[in-house]
C-alpha cells in the first residue's frame, strides 16, 4: 500500500508508567520456580492511570516534537483493548486535554494489539488524501492479565503516539509503503463485558503471530523490492522476548537491529502500545537515512507492516521530548498485593 | 455525580485554564471575572504553566468517601511558574522523595470514577519532573517541560 | 452599636455521640435551657446556625422547624450558614436584629449532628466549606489543609510538631473540668504523637473530634437585661469578615486576614485594646491554626505563637488564658454549634460560673469562630455586666 502523496511522521512520543512488577514476584504467587519466565519485569499503570491518560502523555510528547499548532490536527485515533468506556471515545478526552480543538475526527480503534497501527494506516490515508493536514495515531493499553494465567507475566501498560503529515523537511521519517494482512484466526479474544481475555496457548504462535507477521513483512518487502539486508532496524510486536527474535530470524534479519526497539523484557507487552513504543524507541537512536521495518500483530488476527526511512529532521526534533529510555529508567517496584490493588483486581 | 458540572470544569481541570488580569498582571486559577487585587474586569483566559515547585505537602490517610480506595495519597501546594498556587495530588513518588522547592510538572490522571458505571473524572495532578540524559553524553540534562505544547485555539 | 445588647440566658448540650437525639431534638434541648435560664420569656426572633443538615441529617430549613418545636409560631425564623462559622454568624445576625430594634428577646442557636453519617462522609462534607473546585479536585481534606499549614509553619519558623500540639494539651487540661466537653480528660504530647496520622504530620489527637451538640443564648436590649437575669453579660461587639475564599490564594499563606480584620473592628467597636481581653476562645481546627490566631491577635510576634504556649502563658492562671472550657479540641466541634458554645462558655466565665476553670476577675472575653481555614471569621467581645464600653 503506497499513499498517492508521500506521508511522514511529524512528531512522535512514548510513555511508560513508573511502576514495575518483577515476573519472579508474579511467579512467586503461582509456584513458578523461576526457570522460564518470559520477561524480567513489566510496567504497571498506577491506580489513577488508564489508557486515556497514557495516550495523553504520549500525545503530548508527540506534539512537543512536532512543533505544529495543535488545532491543525484533523483527526485523532486511539487504538486499545483496555478502553475505560465501551461507549465514549477516549480520543475526545485526549483532544480536549491537549487543546486540539473540536474541528476534528476522532475514533477509538480495536484490533487487539495492532489497534495502534490500524490507526497509523487511517492517518496515512487521511493525510495523503488531503482530508487532514495532520492526523494523530496512538496505541495505548493497560492490559489486564488474568491471575494465574501465563499472560499475567507480560500484560503491561504503555503507549506511543505518532503525528502524520505530508512528507516534508519537518517530518522525522517518511513512509515508503505499508502492507496489511488479516484473517479470522481466534488465537486470543475478549468477549464483551468480560474483564479478562482468553487465549489458546500454543495456537497463538505459528498459525497466529508468525503467520501474520511473516506474511505481512514478506509482502511489504516484495512490493517495495527490498530484502532484509536493506533494513537498519526492525520492530516487531512483542508479546514476549522470544517471538520477535524468532520472527527476525525467520526473515533473515540480524537480531542486533531489534535492540533499541525490543522493550518487552523490561516493560512487558504493552499490547496496542507494543510495536508503536518499539518504533518510538528506535527513532530515539536512528540516524537520517536509516530504514526501519515495523510489523505489528493483533490477535483475531492480523499484521500491519511498514517501512520508514529516517530524515534529517530527527536530529533536531528528537531532543524536544523524553526518549523512551527515560521512562524505562524511571521505575518503582511494587509487590503483588500493590499490583493487584493498582490494577483493580481486588475490587472485582 | 454531576455530569454537567464535570463537563463545565474541563477547561480548568484538563488544561489548567486560568485568568490573567490585563490591568495588573495577576494570574488566577480557576478563571474569574473580577480581579480581587485591582478590581478590574478586564481579564483574559490563559493556559497556566505546567511547571511549578512544591511548597508543602501532606499525605491524606483519612479520605473522603469517594476517594477512600485511593488512600493514602499525597496532596501538595504547588506554586506554578506563573505565580499562581494550586492544590494538587502529587503522584509517581513516595513522600520521602518530596521536599519544598522540588520541581514538578502537570500530567493528566483519573481523579475519580463514579462507580463501575458512572463517568470518569479526569484532571491535572503533578509529578516530579522527568529528566533524561541526551544520547551521546551531552552536558546538560534534558527535561520534558522545557518544550510546552503550544496553546491552540481549541481553548474554550 | 456597642453595648446595645446583653445575653440573659445560655445553655447547651454535652458534646458527644447522641445516637438517640435528632438534630432538631438537640437544638430544642439547648434552646429550652437558654430560655429557662432567662425565665422563659416570649421570643421575637430565632436565628439558627447550622452548616450541613441537608447532607448530614436529611433535613433542611431548621430555623422554621425549631421555632415550631418550641411552640413559637408567627415569629421571625432565620437559618444562617457559613461552614463551621455558622454559629457565631447566627449570633452576629441575632445581635444585629437586636440592634435594629427587635420587639422582644432574640434566640441564637447553633446545632450540628455529625454522627448520622460515617467519618468518610464527614470528611467529604467539610471539603465543601472550602472552594470545592480545589478540594474535590485535589482530594485535600480539612485536616489535610491544616497539615499543609503545619508544614509551612514548621518550615518557616523552625517550630517542631511537638511544640505546636502543646495547644491541644492545654485544651484537654481545661476540658477535663467541663461536664459538657466531649473529651473531658487530660492528654500529653505523647498521646498526640501516639495517635494515628490523619494527614501527615497531623495526628488524630491534634484534630477536633466528631460529635453532636447544640448551644444557645438569649439576647435582649441592654437596658432591659436586668428584667430577665440577675447576671446578664454584655455583648459589646460582633464582627464578621470574609477573607480569601481559598487558602492557596492567600498572599501570605501563614496569615489569617479575616481574623486580623474582624478582631480589629470588634476591639474598636468595644473601645478596647487586645490587652483588655482576659480570655480567648479560639478556633483551632488543629493546633497550628490556634497558634496563628495568637499571632494574628497580636499576643505574640509572627512565628512566636508556639512559644507563648510552650511557656505556659495561655493557661487559666496565666496572662492569656485560651480555650478555657476545652475549645474545639477538648469540648468538641459540632460545626454550626461551636460559635454558640464559645458564647455560652464566655458567659459562664463572665458570670463567675466556670468552676475549676474560672479565670480570676474575668471581665472581658473574646471569641473567634471561623469557617474552614479562615475564609470567614466572626469575632465577638463579651463583658461582665459592670463593664461598660
Amino acid at each position: 500500500m503506497k499513499p498517492i502523496r508521500p506521508v511522514g511522521i511529524v512528531g512522535y512520543g512514548g510513555y511508560v508508567p513508573i511502576y514495575r512488577i518483577k515476573a519472579s514476584e508474579i511467579g512467586r504467587l503461582w509456584g513458578n520456580d523461576g526457570c522460564s519466565l518470559p520477561i524480567v519485569e513489566k510496567a504497571v499503570a498506577g491506580p489513577d492511570e488508564d489508557m486515556t491518560t497514557i495516550a495523553y502523555e504520549a500525545a503530548r510528547y508527540a506534539l512537543m516534537r512536532a512543533r505544529i499548532d495543535p488545532c491543525e490536527i484533523g483527526a485523532i485515533f486511539i487504538g486499545s483493548e483496555s478502553k475505560p468506556y465501551a461507549v465514549k471515545p477516549s480520543g475526545t478526552i485526549v483532544a480536549e486535554a491537549l487543546g486540539i480543538g473540536s474541528h476534528l475526527l476522532a475514533a477509538d480503534y480495536e484490533f487487539a494489539c495492532k489497534a495502534g497501527t490500524e490507526a497509523f494506516q487511517t492517518c496515512i490515508g487521511l493525510v495523503s488524501s488531503g482530508m487532514a493536514r495532520y492526523a494523530m495515531a496512538i496505541g495505548a493499553d493497560t492490559a489486564q492479565g488474568r491471575p494465574a494465567d501465563d499472560l499475567e507475566y507480560t500484560a503491561a501498560s504503555g503507549g506511543a503516539a505518532f503525528i502524520f503529515g505530508l512528507k516534508s523537511d519537518e517530518t522525522v521519517a517518511y513512509l515508503e509503503g505499508s502492507c496489511s494482512y488479516a484473517t479470522d484466526t481466534a488465537d486470543f479474544w475478549r468477549r464483551a463485558g468480560q474483564p479478562y481475555p482468553r487465549h489458546f496457548g500454543r495456537f497463538t504462535g505459528k498459525p497466529a503471530y508468525f503467520r501474520h507477521v511473516i506474511t505481512a513483512a514478506k509482502k511489504l518487502m516484495e512490493e517495495l523490492g527490498l530484502g532484509p539486508e536493506d533494513f537498519d532496524w526492525a520492530v516487531f510486536h512483542q508479546p514476549n522476548t522470544k517471538f520477535p527474535l524468532k520472527a527476525a530470524k525467520m526473515l533473515g534479519i540480524d537480531r542486533k537491529k531489534l535492540e533499541p526497539g525490543l522493550l518487552v523484557p523490561y516493560i512487558g507487552n504493552t499490547y496496542s502500545g507494543s510495536s508503536p513504543l518499539g518504533l518510538a524507541a528506535t527513532l530515539d537512536v536512528a540516524q537520517p537515512g536509516d530504514r526501519i521495518l515495523m510489523v505489528s500483530y493483533g490477535s483475531g488476527a492480523g499484521s500491519d507492516a511498514f517501512s520508514f526511512v529516517v530524515q534529517d529532521a530527527i536530529e533536531e526534533k528528537r531532543p524536544l521530548a523524553p526518549p523512551v529510555r527515560a521512562f524505562l529508567a524511571r521505575k518503582k517496584y511494587v509487590d503483588y498485593a500493590t499490583y493487584a490493588r493498582f490494577r483493580g483486581k481486588l475490587l472485582r | 455525580m454531576s455530569v454537567p458540572r464535570f463537563w463545565r470544569e474541563i477547561p480548568h481541570k484538563y488544561r489548567l485554564l486560568g485568568s490573567r488580569c490585563r490591568s495588573c498582571g495577576a494570574v488566577y486559577h480557576p478563571r474569574r471575572r473580577v480581579c480581587p487585587r485591582c478590581g478590574s474586569r478586564d481579564l483574559e483566559d490563559v493556559r497556566l504553566s505546567r511547571r511549578g515547585r512544591l511548597l508543602a505537602f501532606t499525605v491524606v490517610r483519612r479520605a473522603p468517601s469517594d476517594l477512600d480506595e485511593y488512600k493514602p495519597y499525597i496532596v501538595g501546594l504547588v506554586e506554578l511558574q506563573d505565580g499562581v498556587r494550586v492544590l494538587s495530588q502529587i503522584v509517581d513518588c513516595d513522600p520521602s522523595e518530596l521536599r519544598p522547592g522540588l520541581e514538578l510538572e502537570a500530567t493528566l490522571r483519573r481523579i475519580r470514577a463514579h462507580g463501575p458505571a458512572g463517568v470518569i473524572e479526569y484532571g491535572y495532578k503533578f509529578r516530579p519532573v522527568i529528566k533524561w540524559e541526551p544520547e551521546g553524553g551531552a552536558s546538560s540534562l534534558g527535561d520534558a517541560s522545557g518544550g510546552e505544547v503550544p496553546a491552540g485555539e481549541g481553548d474554550r | 452599636m456597642s453595648g446595645l445588647a446583653a445575653i440573659v440566658g445560655a445553655g447547651c448540650t454535652k458534646v458527644g455521640e447522641h445516637w438517640e437525639l435528632s438534630v432538631l431534638e438537640l437544638a430544642v434541648e439547648a434552646s429550652l435551657k437558654a430560655l429557662d435560664d432567662a425565665g422563659s420569656p416570649p421570643v421575637s426572633a430565632i436565628y439558627v446556625g447550622n452548616a450541613a443538615s441537608e447532607v448530614l441529617n436529611e433535613q433542611g430549613n431548621l430555623a422554621v422547624l425549631l421555632a415550631d418545636e418550641l411552640g413559637l409560631r408567627g415569629i421571625k425564623a432565620v437559618e444562617v450558614r457559613a461552614g463551621d462559622a455558622s454559629g457565631a454568624l447566627a449570633l452576629h445576625q441575632a445581635y444585629l436584629e437586636m440592634a435594629a430594634g427587635a420587639p422582644g428577646p432574640v434566640l441564637a442557636v447553633g446545632v450540628e449532628k455529625l454522627t448520622d453519617v460515617m467519618i468518610q462522609e464527614v470528611e467529604r462534607v467539610q471539603m465543601l466549606f472550602e472552594d470545592a473546585r480545589a478540594t474535590f479536585h485535589s482530594g485535600i481534606t480539612i485536616p489535610g489543609l491544616c497539615a499543609l499549614l503545619t508544614r509551612l509553619y514548621m518550615q518557616q519558623y523552625g517550630a517542631s510538631y511537638e511544640d505546636l500540639v502543646l495547644l491541644a494539651v492545654n485544651d484537654h487540661r481545661n476540658a477535663a473540668n467541663n461536664k459538657y466537653a466531649q473529651y473531658p480528660f487530660p492528654i500529653t504530647v505523647e498521646t498526640v504523637l501516639n495517635s494515628p496520622l490523619v494527614a501527615d504530620p497531623v495526628r488524630l489527637f491534634d484534630t477536633a473530634g466528631v460529635g453532636d451538640g447544640a448551644a444557645a443564648v438569649l439576647i435582649v436590649k441592654a437596658e432591659e437585661a436586668r428584667r430577665f437575669s440577675d447576671a446578664p453579660v454584655r455583648l459589646l461587639a460582633s464582627e464578621a469578615v470574609a477573607g480569601e475564599a481559598s487558602f492557596s490564594s492567600r498572599e501570605d499563606l501563614l496569615s489569617m486576614n479575616s481574623l486580623r480584620k474582624a478582631a480589629a473592628r470588634a476591639l474598636k467597636r468595644a473601645g478596647m485594646d487586645i490587652k483588655d481581653v482576659d480570655f480567648f476562645e479560639l478556633h483551632n481546627t488543629t493546633s497550628v491554626v490556634g497558634i496563628l490566631a495568637l499571632e494574628e491577635l497580636g499576643l505574640a510576634e509572627r512565628g512566636e505563637g508556639w512559644r507563648l504556649v510552650k511557656e505556659g502563658q495561655i493557661a487559666i492562671g496565666a496572662d492569656w488564658p485560651v480555650n478555657t472550657m476545652g475549645g474545639l479540641k477538648g469540648r468538641g466541634h459540632p460545626w454550626g454549634a461551636t460559635g454558640l458554645y464559645q458564647a455560652v462558655e464566655a458567659v459562664w466565665q463572665l458570670r463567675g460560673e466556670a468552676g475549676k476553670n474560672q479565670v480570676e476577675g474575668a471581665e472581658v472575653g473574646l471569641t473567634h469562630n471561623m469557617c474552614g481555614l479562615g475564609s470567614l471569621s466572626c469575632v465577638h467581645i463579651l463583658a461582665r455586666w459592670e463593664v461598660r464600653a
